[in-house]
Formats: C-alpha cells, structure tokens, sequence
C-alpha cells in the first residue's frame, strides 16, 4: 500500500512524540506578519531565548497596512507601533523582511509563492490560518497561534496532533465562468463549515489538475473555511514550471535534485485515504453566500433559504440568525440583492490571474452609480505586473480605485472598511458578522468576476449573464 | 518553570448560545492592533455585547446574575475562523478558566490548550442539561473533572470529551510545549540534516 503525500511529509518531518501522543514536527519555512508575530518576540525576550531557524523565518507586512498612501510614520499610531516592532525583532533577529522598501511587500500568502520561498514537499507554518494556500504546492501548511509562534521561533518545531487525509476529487470539467472560488464555496457548502475537522485535504481528481497554480491556492486557501487546517494538491508538471526562475527557489544543478524530491513526495496512485469524497465539476455553478459563515452557500440561480428549510432546531436558528443580520428576504432570489462596495483582492483572490480575468469582462463597464468598487493587489509584484499590462488603467476607466498592496477590505484592520450596513459582494474567504470591519457589515463572498459582475450591475447577478457579448 | 497540573475546573458558568461562533465574533480584528495580549479581555464579543455608541446589548456577558461566571458553555463548532490567538487570551484575559461546547475549530482548540484554558466537548443535549441549570441557577458550581471526564453541575453530571493529547499536557502540567520543545534539540538537528530541501 502506498502513501499520500500528507503522510510522507509528516513522516519526514516528525522529530519525536511528545508524552500524550502530540508528536514534534520540524517546520520548513516559517512565515511571519505584524498583527500575530510581534507577541511571539516578545515571549521569547521572557525566556531568554533566540529564533533557532532566522535562514528559514521570513517577514512581511500585509494585514495593517493602508491601501491609499504608505508613507510612514502611518496615521494610525497603533498600526505604526505593530510595523515597528516586527522590524525591530527582524533587524535584532537577522530575519530577513520583505517590507515596502524591499519592492516585495504584499499579503503573506501571495508573496511566499511568487518568491519561490513555498516548495512541495516542505512544512509551513504562520500565525495566519490562510496558510493552507502553501499547500496548493504540495506543502503541508497551516496556521499556528502566537504562542506556537514562538515555539517554532525558539525551537523551528511545534506539537501537533497528526490529521486523517480526505481526498476531494473534482471530475470532469468545470463549466465556462465557472471557478477555483466557485469549487471551493461548493465543497465547503455541501461538507460544512467543521465538516473538515480533524482532516487534511487532499484536492485530486482531472478539474483540480487542470487549475493553474494561482487557482489552486485560491482552493487550498479556504480549506480552514470548511474547517480543515490543511488542503493542498500533489505537486506536478505545473507546479514545478511555477516556480523555475523565482528569486529564491532553486537553480542550477540543485533545481533538479529538487524537482526529484519534489516528484518524491506526490501521493502514490495506491495510497490509501481516511475518507474520499466526490464532486462532479460540471454540476457546479457560481456560488455566492447568503448568511454569516461560507458554508452558508448557494449557487447564483438558487433562492435564500427559508428557516423552515434547515433540517435542525439548531440549524433553523443559525438560518434565522443570519437572514436577521443580512437582511435578506427568505425565499427569495440571491440575484437581485443590491450592492454598496465592490472589493477584489485577498489571500483568496488578490493574484495577477484574478485581476487578468476581471479586466478581460470589465472593459468598456462602469462601475453602477452609488457603488464603491476597490481593486486591491496582493503584492507589490502582483501590482506591478499587472500595471505592466495596463490592467490598472482597464480598472480605473471602468470606475475602480486601483490600490497598493495588502490585506485590506477582507478584514478591515487598515482604513478600508464598510460603514454601517454597507452591503459588500466580496472576493475574500469570511463573511462572519462584522467581518470587514463594520460590526452592521455585510459580505457576500463570491469570485471576483461575480464581483466585477455585482460591481457593473449594482446588484448581486450572474456574471455568464451581465457579461454575456 | 514548573506550570500548573490541570484536572479539575471549578466556578460558576454563562451559556452563550449559537453554533460556529466565530473568532471575529469573539474579538474583533480592529481590536488586535496591539503588541501585547494585556486588556484584550476588555474587547471580548465586543460588538454584540455594545452597540457602535458603546450602550449595552442583552448578551450574558453583560447580564449581572453572571458577573462571577468564569467556565463559557457554548454549542457546536466554537472559535471557527482565524488562528488569532487573541481569541483565547481575550477569553483568559477577560476571567475565563475553561470552554464547554458540543465541538470546537482546531486552531482554536490548540491555542487554548497551550494557554492552559481547557476546551471539552459535551453532546447537544447534554449542552442543554447543563444550560438549564445554569440559567435557572446561576450560582450553581460547575466542576469540570478532566480525569473522571465529567462535567457536574448541582445534581446533573455528563460526561465530556477532550483529545488525550490535549489532556495529558494539562492534567502533567506539560500544556505550555516549549520546555519539551527544547528538549528534542538535538532529533531536531538530526531531521533537518535529512530533509533535502534545506540544502538545495
């Protein structure tokens, strides 16, 4: 019986098992930001100890900072403060920092692969639960807390228990204008929203191997969404053409020692898996949310569900709960539901493809009256290429502010957030209650050309219809 | 630096109720700007127990009767979302000890686990055993029995779940890893010096 490539990896990279069955895992690449990064130092100043691993710990900052000018000192003093102590421990540590003035700056999870940094075969951690996004490379990859922050500083290891490995298998062929988010939001919508508790995901089958690599992060990105800490798929021909050439993957004569290695750690045709599930591509359709968690799911052609509809008291009141906070008629359809901010980017959908395909539908559209629509890049490289193409000016003739790199409007902790009840078509990973940082905001998480399609049409609607001609 | 052994939890407890609370609920993201855990209890579930002009909202954190509880029962799938570990500082820095719920997300479960703040899983209808007690009688004790892996509450006792791992580091006082961490120094040199990818 073969292995998967959860437990080859697993197995490479367990050091011992601790009393009580945890077991100690080396991490490969550790990655740090400035909103659960900077505690950790400090945790580490008490113990008087040092980061083990500064040749495997990298930096950069995305969450705080704002998208209209960067100049520094911020406006906001605490937002400033955070900058300053992540590059306070970088210098004191020797950790390198990829900050604005490095030109490499951007959200954590779009700077990693487009550095070349995340490989196959490697652990990676972050205090970031969107650190599932790695695993599109066939890394084990997944968030940590600021006290395992710390451990991996001090130790390059943490504890963890070992997962079970569900394999996803998509078949067939997805559908025109349908996509990564659209497969995503559907298997997190018909697994739920803890259905992946305990498990990695393992994401097979012809419609993932025909992803290209930037829409398989935007899969592995919201497996934590279906509650399974890691999602990645098996590293292959296309993975590998990714990353020849990047800034910091490797060349030469070890270019080929690791794409052996990296061969190495694919799952093998006869392993064996916890549980397998199946999805048929081309039954899926775009999806949108309606409620308060992503697993609150329907396709654009559905109706809101009624409370009646859920099969529980307990799922009855969840329903009832989130039709109060959106304030979204029941039994009625999604398309239709007015829009007041339009935003494309995150760790999700902030990439150069996500941007390419946007532009292709937007051109010669403008933006509805009263929309507010926010293209935010997730790296200073993603910017720059796609300004290289002349995407950002297709943006903004169409009626989009073109923005600098990060985090932004996905979780609001810069300037850019909704107000009040503000309604947002969204291309991030959460639509939890105040979320994008209006505690009355709310979120519909969809693709960014359904984004682009509710942004032309002032409401939620299908883009194989708004954008059809 | 030794730490506590950990079996048994005691106080008084407050239900908040609802399946998939998620992290953002527990502490907004625009409260984390901040390089220090230190007053993050004072933001916890902020925005639904404030409205935006800072009144009260019904919400039993803000309910008197339970102004002592420090044991949280809640329902299934409790601190989904963000691996913020401010979630479960917030919870310990406001006075919690202990989170009783039908389950709980992994990344949040870890982070309490390691803050020495024990997370057990008690079923749906036990939930409302306990519930029931509690907010009849909000002075009932509550004994969380990490070793009989029961939960008592007055004169309704069920049984609980916690994985082993995560009980054995609480109950051993080995919760907080980093002393074992550092200990496995040396097997840890020895695993990097056989993964082929730190040598490329």
């Amino acid at each position: 019986m073969g292995k998967n490539l959860f437990q080859k990896v697993w197995e490479a990279h367990t050091v011992r098992t601790l009393a009580g069955g945890q077991s100690q895992i080396f991490i490969g690449l550790h990655l740090l930001h400035e909103v659960t990064s900077p505690q950790a130092f400090g945790m580490l100043k008490d113990l008087g100890l040092k980061v083990a691993r500064p040749d495997r710990t990298f930096a950069t900052v995305d969450h705080i900072v704002p998208t209209d000018t960067r100049l520094r000192p911020f406006k906001d003093s605490l937002a400033e403060g955070m900058i300053v102590a992540l590059e306070q421990a970088c210098t004191e540590h020797g950790i390198r920092f990829f900050d604005v003035k490095s030109g490499h700056q951007g959200i954590v999870h779009v700077i990693g692969p487009e550095l070349g940094l995340t490989q196959p075969g490697m652990t990676i951690a972050c205090g970031d639960s969107h650190t599932s996004t790695h695993g599109a490379f066939g890394a084990i990859a997944f968030g940590i807390g600021t006290t395992q922050v710390r451990d991996v500083l001090a130790t390059q290891t943490m504890t963890l228990a070992p997962l079970k490995v569900r394999r996803i298998e998509v078949s067939g062929r997805l559908r025109p204008g349908v996509y990564a988010k659209d497969v995503i939001l559907h298997v997190i919508r018909t697994l739920g929203v803890n259905g992946g508790t305990g498990y990695a995901y393992e994401y097979a089958g012809d419609a993932v191997s025909a992803l290209s690599m930037e829409e398989r992060m935007t899969l592995c990105n919201m497996s934590i969404e279906g509650g399974a800490r890691v999602g990645y798929v098996n590293p292959d021909e296309k993975t590998f053409e990714y990353l020849k050439g990047r800034e910091l993957a490797p060349k030469g004569e070890a270019w080929e020692r690791a794409v052996a290695y990296w061969r190495s750690v694919a799952s093998d045709s006869d392993a064996s898996y916890d549980d397998v599930v199946r999805f048929d591509a081309a039954s899926i359709a775009p999806t949108v949310t309606w409620g308060i968690n992503p697993g609150q799911a329907i396709s654009i052609e559905e109706k809101v569900p009624r409370v009646e509809d859920g099969p529980t008291a307990a799922e009855q009141a969840s329903i009832k709960e989130a039709l109060d906070y959106m304030q979204l008629e029941a039994g009625a359809p999604i398309a239709g539901v007015p829009v007041n901010v339009a935003f494309i980017g995150s760790c999700t959908n902030g990439r150069l493809s996500d941007f390419r395909e946007v532009a292709r539908h937007i051109k010669g559209r403008k933006v509805a009256a009263g929309v507010r629509a926010l293209a935010v890049p997730g790296s200073m490289d993603v910017a720059r290429a796609a300004e290289a193409e002349g995407l950002d000016q297709v943006f903004r003739d169409a009626g989009w502010e073109w923005r600098q790199p990060g985090c932004s409007m996905c979780l609001a902790m810069n300037p850019d957030r909704l107000i009040g009840r503000e309604l947002c078509a969204s291309s991030s990973n959460r639509n939890f209650k105040g979320r994008q940082g209006s505690p009355t905001g709310r979120t519909i998480l969809m693709s960014p050309v359904m984004v682009a399609a509710a942004a032309v049409s002032g409401k939620i609607a299908d883009a194989r219809v708004v954008f059809k001609a | 630096m030794a730490l506590d052994k950990i079996s048994k939890i005691q106080g008084t407890a407050l239900y908040v109720p609802g399946n998939d609370i998620d992290t953002d609920r527990i502490i907004p993201a625009r409260f984390m700007k901040c390089v220090t855990f230190d007053g993050l209890g004072a933001y916890l579930f902020h925005d639904v127990r404030f409205e935006e002009d800072g009144t009260k909202k019904a919400h039993p954190l803000n309910d008197p009767k339970f102004a002592k509880a420090s044991i949280l029962i809640s329902n299934a799938n409790f601190g989904c979302g963000s691996s913020r570990e401010h979630a479960p500082q917030a919870l310990s820095k406001y006075r919690f000890r202990a989170v009783i719920a039908e389950s709980f997300a992994e990344i949040f479960f870890g982070n309490s686990t390691t803050l020495g703040m024990p997370c057990v899983s008690v079923s749906h209808d036990d939930i409302l055993k306990l519930t029931s007690v509690v907010e009849s009688q909000p002075d009932t004790e509550v004994t969380i029995d990490l070793v009989a892996g029961t939960v008592t509450a007055g004169n309704v006792s069920v049984p609980c779940s916690i994985k082993p791992g995560a009980r054995d580091a609480l109950v051993n006082g080995l919760w907080d890893p980093i002393a074992q961490l550092l200990d496995g120094a040396e097997q840890t040199k020895a695993v990097a010096a056989k993964l082929p990818y730190l040598a490329f």
